[in-house]
């Protein structure tokens, strides 16, 4: 149950530069901004916390203070260390940049530059991720305020008892949440271009003369609009004829500020929103936020709970696994007959899915201290039937369709290379790691639920490439079918949740810092309560948007049609990815 | 051999291309529409529903959008279940469900009663909290997913409401669950009563 506690005492081994966190309900170290470099390539070359996990933003606006907060991991496995750096809350706020120890901070950095406003010198490319360039202000600071602005929290008063409705439209999107500066003249406003720091950004264009030849670099956009990236993702590269010598993605097109939404909501609101970000997968967000929020309330979750969220998750994982294959297939030529074979047993899974949580795909199935509904003998069959009596057979069947296939393994095979000292810097986590021959999987390594109770393997193969990969997320299925067949065989009788669930419930004031293995990697929520009925901080790390800050790495020297096979390979879904 | 996978490859596809003319011809000798057996382990064949001629089956705890309950009375009247506590209203996610409460002309007091109940089903996300913390048994999630239309789903308690017995007709386990935890209630009063 306890992932998060530390048993490496960084305020002994650092005397007088580091303090211990001593809030209550906190945990971890204080480190002060002009030490932070110093003590983090210590921590990560002498003391082995080579995997930074989350790096996130807190607005404490009655204290005047901004925090940064770290969550470093081992790649070797164990609890998390988690360290702060506080600064003054006065613009403008600058904090040494952890890029050059821990590569993989780069977007996260930028999500904090672009949602909070601190700058961090020594990044390489400080422009905002999420939200455009030329936007005004930093959004998830606590005194910004939305379109639409009404309350500062939920519920809204508008709503009961005198609740007479109104469309959005017929009320003023901008309120006092709007400022100009002095003297603005909107007539004589000229918008800056907000793609030249992006193209500043890529290499400088050159112009070469090769053989006596004039060549240029030219600039390629995919997407927005694009069918490989799956959504509304765009990557600008640099080409040198058909080879990437850079290639940036940018990111927002679906950002929503979920975790602002988040702040405004009650605690059992955001679990219909956590459906929202991967949408493939809601059992498991809901889980996660649900590990946050339980660590904080102190609950503990009963027996047949634990055995159901791992059902559902396993199933959850088995049909990603099955959608990623299906279209990445489509991404290669072979049109829709992986993909539609990969639905079929996807339906299934979702009927289960319906038929226990009532719907398909935004389950809303967790709560906190248990699951919402039980699952009855019917369905429970229905399961076990999947479990023991198709998929198996399915998996074969899928395997033998694609694994061999000639054309198939000569795109996948030694393309997307990336070494395992690379995969672990980028803060990559989930499959595309475990393909770098480093066997890192939550479920094993840092237990949360009942995983240690299962007889599992961890799949890991070396050669880091595409194909790996796959064959890396193939035998996952098989070992989610192992974990499923047991969970199914020795689920006991029971209450399903613990305590009464209300619509508003108290949380005492904390972090918590809640993660599972998703399919795509690790997934995170660092929840803050200030004990209120509302969450102070609400920041999901997810593995989409961190994976894919190693996609330059992996495809600069590849064909720019690579760029599809490891984009899809990455496994990105929009809706986590723009949050 | 080279090219052997590829055929490996192809060889499914070609089985499930015999297949799926197989189990049609199966299908036509028995009764045609195989909806219950496609959600089956052992669905074979054309995996397709031809919506709307057929739809697949919603099973109980299926939610959209959701619904006011009343209790039908003796003579015709709809006695609402809801008493405009505004527990829901507060519960829903997205903040679509408006409430105005009832005053007692003469008095100005409260009344267990809503005035005007409105949902936005243009901004609901069909989460089921609202059902699920109603103490009343008053809001509930419907089956009928069919409400595209050419203007705005902004439903007023008119269109919200609906009969027990409708409830009873979609969900009646749950229904009877509720029913008897709620005698069960009642006589626990009475008994306290007396």
């Amino acid at each position: 149950m306890e992932t998060t506690t530390t048993t490496f005492e960084l305020d002994k081994t650092f005397p007088g530069i580091v303090m211990a966190d001593t809030r209550s309900g906190y945990e971890g170290y204080l480190i002060p901004s002009d030490q932070l470099l110093k003590v983090c390539a210590d921590l990560k070359n002498k003391h082995g916390y080579d995997l930074l996990s989350s790096v996130t933003g807190v607005d404490y606006l009655s204290e005047g203070k901004m925090e940064v907060v770290y969550h470093a991991f081992k790649s070797s496995g164990g609890p998390a260390l988690v360290f702060k750096c506080q600064i003054e809350r006065v613009d403008p706020m600058e904090m040494p940049s952890v890029t050059s120890i821990w590569p993989g901070a780069d977007f996260q950095e930028r999500e904090i530059w672009d949602l909070y406003g601190i700058k961090f010198t020594g990044h390489p490319d400080l422009r905002r991720i999420l939200m455009w360039e030329g936007f005004e202000g930093h959004p998830m600071r606590k005194d910004w305020k939305e379109a639409f602005y009404e309350e500062e929290k939920k519920p809204l008063k508008s709503r009961w008892p005198q609740g007479n409705h109104k469309y959005a439209e017929t009320k003023t999107p901008y309120g006092d949440n709007v400022r100009f500066d002095a003297g603005f003249d909107p007539e004589k406003w000229v918008p800056t271009d907000p793609e030249e720091a992006l193209y500043t950004a890529l290499k400088k264009f050159k112009t070469e003369v090769k053989d006596g030849i004039q060549t240029d670099h030219i600039i390629v956009n995919m997407g927005p609009q694009h069918p490989s990236t799956h959504g509304v993702f765009r990557a600008v590269a640099l080409l040198n004829g058909e080879e990437i010598l850079s290639l940036k993605p940018v990111l927002g097109y679906l950002h929503r500020n979920h975790e602002k939404i988040g702040e405004r909501n009650t605690y059992i609101q955001n679990i219909p929103y956590t459906d929202r970000l991967d949408y493939f997968n809601s059992m498991y967000n809901a889980w996660a936020y649900s590990l946050a929020v339980e660590k904080l309330l102190g609950l503990e979750v009963p027996e047949r709970a634990e055995y159901i969220r791992v059902i559902m998750g396993e199933l959850s994982r088995i049909q990603n696994h099955l959608i990623l294959f299906g279209m990445l297939w489509n991404d290669l030529g072979a049109y829709f007959t992986p993909a539609l074979y990969a639905f079929e047993e996807r339906e299934l899974i979702l009927d289960i899915f319906e038929s226990v949580s009532g719907s398909r795909m935004m389950c809303n199935y967790h709560r906190f201290g248990g699951v919402v509904r039980d699952v009855n003998p019917m369905n429970m069959q229905k399961i076990k039937d999947l479990a023991f009596d198709r998929l198996p057979r399915k998996v074969e069947e899928f395997d033998k369709l694609l694994s061999e296939n000639e054309i198939f393994v000569s795109r996948m095979k030694g393309v997307g290379y990336l070494s395992p000292e690379d995969a672990i810097g980028y803060s990559v986590t989930g499959p595309t790691l475990r393909a770098a021959g480093i066997p890192y999987d939550i479920r094993r390594v840092n237990p949360y639920g009942i995983y240690d109770r299962f007889d599992f393997d961890i799949p890991v193969r070396h050669n880091s490439d595409l194909l790996d990969r796959y064959l890396v997320r193939v035998e996952e299925i098989r070992q989610s079918i192992r974990i499923l067949q047991q969970a199914l065989n020795t689920i006991p009788e029971g209450p399903i949740i613990t305590g009464k669930p209300s619509y508003q419930i108290k949380v005492p004031a904390g972090e918590a810092y809640g993660r599972i293995e998703h399919p795509k990697g690790e997934l995170g929520f660092y929840v803050v309560s200030d004990g209120s009925a509302n969450p102070y901080r609400y920041h999901i790390r997810t593995p989409s948007f961190v994976n894919i800050t190693s996609l330059e790495k992996m495809c600069v020297g590849t064909k720019i049609a690579d760029f599809v096979t490891i984009l899809g390979m990455i496994d990105i879904v929009l809706g986590e990815l723009d949050r | 051999m080279y090219g052997k996978g590829l055929l490996k490859g192809l060889s499914v596809t070609f089985n499930r291309f015999f297949q799926s003319y197989l189990e049609d011809i199966r299908w036509l000798v028995k009764k045609y529409p195989k909806v219950e057996f496609r959600s089956s382990k052992d669905t074979r064949g054309t995996f397709t529903v031809e919506y709307p001629e057929q739809s697949v089956i919603i099973p109980e705890e299926f939610r959209f959008v959701p619904f006011l309950v009343y209790d039908e009375g003796e003579h015709g009247e709809k006695n609402i279940r809801c008493t405009s506590c505004g527990i829901c209203a507060k519960a829903c996610p997205p903040q679509c469900i408006w409430i105005v409460r009832s005053t007692d002309p003469e008095t100005g007091r409260p009344v267990p009663q809503p005035a005007e109940f409105y949902i936005d089903f243009d901004i609901c996300m069909n989460c089921g909290l609202c059902a699920e913390f109603c103490p009343f048994d008053a809001i509930k999630m419907d089956h009928d997913y069919e409400i595209s239309s050419y203007t705005r789903n902004l439903a007023d308690k008119e269109r919200l409401m609906k009969p027990a017995s409708y409830y009873e007709s979609i969900r009646p386990e749950n229904f009877k669950r509720e029913e008897t935890a709620r005698e069960a209630k009642a006589a626990a009063k009475a008994a306290a009563k007396a």
